[in-house]
């Protein structure tokens, strides 16, 4: 496999992989071919179409959500990932090996090496301790027993469940044995995890807690996730990509904001009715470069104010050369400084706009509210190195708000 | 009116023939089957009888004990030394052996029945009809056949009984495969386990307790049996039984009762521990 520095390394390639269940699939092809849908291939040949021409790429350390209604599925394409279900036809690649052609030898090697899953159901086994059920991927594997116990372990650690390790899974709680479900995945440092609906039986806290803990545990990995959900909120909280399913088709693919932004299609769209756009825009997605800037080095009060009166602003934001931000200065205050005629005019310091801090451009929009409230001016955007990224004013959020409303009202006209 | 009846199927004169075919071509075939039996059988029995009747009260006590509790070893121990105490301790000692030997070819041939026909939805409908005769059919009916191929005596009557007490076995070992969540079964599956790993690290742990069930009602059934088969010569508790029965000695036949009674549920006890046992971790 090619690792190319400048784009991600390819993990899993997914290229139109059916799967059709009932029987011979041929008379589905044949109606597939001609454009007929799911159900009426159902009603002629009593076929079932689980998963319709699916093509995706997995990339190394990125979490990819499959997400789409029950039936849609999702759940089928997981599995005909690591081959708990046939593929019915279709090519699917890991690490250069077309996974669909394996024997079962092959199989077998490919889910104990690369590969593990959490299950929805968590699937513990009840007669194996915590220990031992995160051991299990290492003891299929064939691996000692002591040092198979050192990495599950390390897992449970991992999940901070190591004090409870010699307790049976009946004791604990849902969300402590679904923690005990990821350290039996994770025991076996897979590239590939995939996770079922995995946090959808838990109730609502814990689950943002687990999210969590798959964010954390992510960091810095380079294992990839493959997480399916029914849940938007929870796609949009950990997927670095989401594939949006329906009856077995994927209508799209792409980072959140993208999806949210310009969804495919009216499915799509129905996804976002309910949720809080402010939750999912981060602060550098709609932050705009409209506002006036202005290089510190060239920053004198009377030049900044001309440039203000120029484009009929009230604010500048003065950077340095290399574009990091200093400070915001408005025309009210260049002009009082002005009018104090011991300051040395060259000197734009004192006419800073005092308390305003910039705003990182992965914070949500949610974080920026109260600074969009208290400020005079708008909230000035920077990245990590602290460049100037632009700003966002009342006016543009409020825009941004009602966008996503009207989603929802053309949404709502469309049905009534 | 006519009589649809008057023209018969000569079933009986068929059954006569293929058995007398199977024993006129077939008995040494049969005899030798009967062999290993036989070396299980007296080995146990010499055994159970070589040992001093202290030490195999005292294993009553501990195993009883060790797998139930104290309160099943003390009754365990009182029951077996009641029986001592009526006189029948040899007897008892030889029905123990009979079952033992029973049970473990039992266990032998009805564990790995149990797990092919969970297996093979094909191989469990043909197994099933099967099954049902072995249970339903009278004993008394088989025990005709039994005897023209092993002849009669002890080894003859376990025969009866290991046909008459394996149904049990073998369909809670399947029955206890299938009831395994087929979610830890995908699960195991999706760790790279083969079939072999599977079936011995997931299936088999896990269907424990109900394989043990059906070896409590084996065991029990066993136990029933033995003195039925006392009929075609088999020793052991079934004999004064079987004697008070002929000679209306309703005393030896009270005692022998007894004591297959209170042998039972010192089995019962015991194995049902067990089963429970496996469960409760």
């Amino acid at each position: 496999m090619e690792n190319n520095s400048t784009s991600p390394q390819e993990r899993l390639r997914v290229e139109s992989a059916f799967k059709i269940f009932g029987g011979d699939p041929e008379p589905a092809f044949k109606l597939i071919q001609e454009g007929k849908k799911k159900d009426e291939i159902y009603k002629q040949t009593g076929l079932t179409i689980g998963v319709h021409d699916a093509s995706f790429e997995v990339y190394a350390g990125e979490i990819f959500v499959i997400m789409g209604l029950s039936g849609s599925g999702k759940s089928t394409l997981v599995r005909l990932l690591n081959r708990l279900i046939e593929p019915t036809s279709g090519k699917i690649t890991l690490e250069g090996q077309d996974i669909t052609q394996l024997d079962t030898k092959g199989l077998v090697d490919i889910r104990r090496k690369y590969m593990s899953m959490v299950f929805q159901s968590f699937a513990l086994m009840p007669h194996l301790t915590v220990l031992q059920n995160a051991a299990f991927g290492l003891e299929v594997m064939g691996v000692a027993e002591k040092k198979r116990n050192e990495r599950a372990m390390d897992a449970l650690k991992q999940v901070g469940l190591d004090h409870v390790a010699r307790s049976y899974p009946k004791s604990l709680s849902g969300g402590m044995q679904q923690r005990v479900g990821l350290a039996r995945g994770l025991s076996v440092d897979p590239d590939i995890m995939l996770m079922d609906e995995a946090f959808s039986a838990l109730d609502p806290l814990i689950r943002t807690e687990m999210q969590d803990e798959l964010l954390k545990l992510q960091e810095g990995s380079t294992r990839t996730v493959i997480f399916i959900s029914h849940d938007l909120d929870e796609a949009m909280r950990i997927g670095d990509r989401i594939a949006i399913m329906e009856s077995g088709r994927i209508v799209q693919i792409g980072a959140p904001e993208e999806i949210m932004r310009n969804p495919a299609d009216e499915y799509v769209k129905a996804f976002f009715r309910g949720v809080d756009p402010t939750n999912v825009y981060k602060a550098g997605d709609i932050a705009t470069k409209t506002q006036v800037t202005f290089p510190l080095h060239k920053a004198g009060l009377r030049a900044v104010r001309q440039r203000l009166n120029e484009f009929d602003r009230e604010h500048a934001y003065v950077l340095r050369k290399d574009k990091q931000f200093v400070g915001v200065v408005s025309l009210a205050k260049i002009q009082a400084t002005l009018e104090d005629e011991t300051i040395n005019s060259q000197d734009i310091s004192p006419a800073f706009l005092e308390g305003i801090e910039p705003v990182h451009e992965e914070a949500t929009l949610q974080e920026i509210l109260p600074k969009l409230t208290s400020y005079e001016c708008p909230v000035p955007i920077v990245n990590s190195e602290n460049i100037y990224m632009g700003t966002i004013s009342r006016h543009l959020f409020l825009k941004t708000l009602s966008r996503e409303a009207n989603i929802e009202e053309t949404k709502t006209e469309e049905t009534s | 009116m006519i009589d649809i009846f008057k023209y018969t199927i000569p079933l009986d004169d068929w059954i006569a023939v293929a058995v007398e075919w199977l024993v006129g071509n077939f008995r040494p075939q049969f005899q030798a089957i009967k062999m290993p039996i036989e070396v299980m059988l007296n080995a146990i029995d010499d055994a159970l009888l070589w040992l001093p009747e202290e030490i195999v009260l005292l294993a009553f006590l501990i195993i009883g004990w060790k797998t139930a509790g104290w309160k099943v070893g003390l009754f365990s121990i009182v029951s077996m030394a009641f029986i001592g105490f009526t006189g029948l301790w040899d007897e008892t000692m030889t029905t123990l052996a009979m079952v033992i030997s029973a049970v473990v070819v039992c266990v032998l041939i009805g564990v790995p029945l149990g797990i092919l026909s969970s297996r093979s939805d094909r191989f469990e409908a043909v197994l099933r009809p099967v099954l049902d005769a072995m249970q339903t059919t009278p004993a008394f009916v088989y025990l005709v056949p039994v005897v023209m191929l092993f002849s009669i005596g002890t080894v003859a009557g376990v025969i009866a009984t290991i046909i008459f007490s394996m149904p049990p076995i073998i369909r809670l070992t399947n029955l206890g495969i299938r009831q395994v969540h087929p979610e830890l079964i995908e699960a195991t599956y999706s760790f790279g386990a083969t079939k072999r790993q599977v079936l011995w690290k997931v299936q088999i742990p896990l269907a424990l307790a109900t394989i043990m069930a059906g070896l409590n009602q084996t065991i029990m059934l066993s136990l029933s049996m033995v003195v039925i088969a006392s009929l075609i010569g088999a020793g052991g508790l079934g004999v004064p039984v079987f004697e008070g029965l002929n000679s209306l000695k309703v005393g030896l036949a009270g005692i022998g009762g007894l004591g297959i009674v209170l042998m039972a549920m010192v089995l019962d006890r015991i194995t049902q521990a067990m089963g429970t046992k496996e469960e409760q971790e």
